[in-house]
């Protein structure tokens, strides 16, 4: 596959086949350099290779709706980024996926660390994650929820093409079932 | 006191008298961001331009999405207009700049305390928050308070020329603004792409 061409970055060793160093190498490969976010404690090893990796530019925002607004003005300005946040993150975007990204046709390109369901501990988590799949059908949003390691390179990359050729955002919602996801005791 | 901080000398000057003097000064294509309602309403009043973004929606975001333009095209000068009212929902994305320190980043807050296109109530931050003193302490160190229009094309000219993201602050007066955008979301995106050099028209 393509992957196992590109020359790892440092700090990441060559066939790297786990599901953050899949979505960093998709990253590259479509040429999206800009990736602000908000932390998610699964998230942690894909946000410590992108700050490792000069191809990148990544930072913290404050909020999620920020780094929506970041990416949108990148876009714009000929440089393509991707947004990663937790499920509670997305809880806050409907105002501005409906009044920024969808409006004025932006490829925004979403990794959701979803919490809230398989071993939730935190109640509030359990409900507000099931609020993320009907805002995204509310607004007809493609998203996928990715489960499997196996399909993760297939549905990160056809999806942001997708996205920067339709110009419509995407949602990929990174499911326990691929990452481990968070658990009480950790 | 920080004489930065001390809004009280500080002239009511006119949000589209202002905008159109910024707009003047602009002679190699900047791109300049209008945040949501009357800032945007007089940017676009004061003549269009390829390289104007008008925000329909978003509060808050004008700031950021120069950001994002501003790290896309770091040899392009970036402005934003934002309204006081709008900046609060978003105090954090002060500091996002201030962390990252885009040099072609120049940020414009109108203040006049109120929301004015929703019946001129007060903001919380109204006769209370100093914004300068909210953008230094966010680590803005070039921020000030425009004292009146020439202070304000003084500190428009240093900012054409600075090495870090400056923010200038004025005190407008309650004025609404003088045209209203076309809500055109696609138009006004694809537009603003062709004015910066992204695309070509079809």
């Amino acid at each position: 596959m393509a992957i196992a061409e590109q020359q790892p970055p440092a700090g990441q060793g060559a066939g790297d086949r786990s599901w953050h160093g899949i979505v960093l190498q998709t990253l590259k490969r479509n040429e999206v350099s800009l990736v602000p976010y908000v932390p998610d404690r699964v998230l942690t090893p894909l946000i410590k290779n992108l700050h490792a990796d000069p191809f990148f530019t990544t930072f913290a925002t404050a909020r999620e709706e920020e780094a929506v607004g970041i990416v949108s003005g990148a876009w714009m300005g000929g440089r393509r980024g991707a947004v990663l946040m937790q499920t509670s993150g997305f809880a806050t975007l409907a105002n501005v996926l409906a009044s920024l990204a969808v409006p004025y046709q932006i490829p925004l390109i979403m990794f959701v660390s979803e919490r809230g369901t398989l071993g939730e501990f935190n109640y509030g988590q359990s409900l507000v994650c099931r609020t993320m799949r009907p805002v995204l059908d509310s607004l007809a949003l493609e998203h996928h929820t990715i489960g499997r390691l196996d399909e993760l390179e297939f549905i990160a990359d056809r999806s942001i093409k997708q996205a920067v050729t339709t110009q419509a955002p995407v949602a990929l919602i990174l499911n326990p079932l691929l990452t481990g996801g968070k658990v009480f005791d950790k | 006191m920080n004489p930065k901080m001390n809004t009280h000398n500080t002239k009511v000057m006119n949000r589209f008298d202002v905008t159109s003097r910024l707009i003047a000064k602009l002679k190699h294509e900047e791109a300049v961001i209008g945040g949501i309602g009357n800032t945007n309403f007089d940017l676009w009043a004061a003549g269009h331009r390829p390289q104007n973004f008008y925000m329909l929606g978003s509060m808050g975001l004008a700031f950021p999405i120069a950001l994002g333009v501003a790290l896309a095209q770091p040899d392009r000068r970036v402005f934003a207009l934002e309204g006081d009212g709008s900046l609060l929902m978003q105090l954090g994305a002060l500091s996002t700049i201030a962390a990252l320190k885009p040099k072609n980043l120049t940020m414009i807050v109108m203040d006049n305390g109120i929301y004015q296109i929703t019946g001129a109530q007060p903001t919380p931050a109204a006769g209370v928050a100093d914004l300068v003193g909210i953008a230094l302490g966010s680590g803005l160190a070039n921020s000030a308070w425009a004292a009146d229009e020439e202070d304000f094309e003084r500190l428009v000219d240093e900012a054409m020329s600075a090495d870090a993201p400056s923010l200038i602050a004025l005190r407008i007066d309650d004025k609404p603004g003088v045209g209203t955008t076309r809500r055109d979301p696609v138009q006004i995106r694809e537009r603003f792409m062709q004015g910066l050099g992204v695309r070509e028209p079809l």
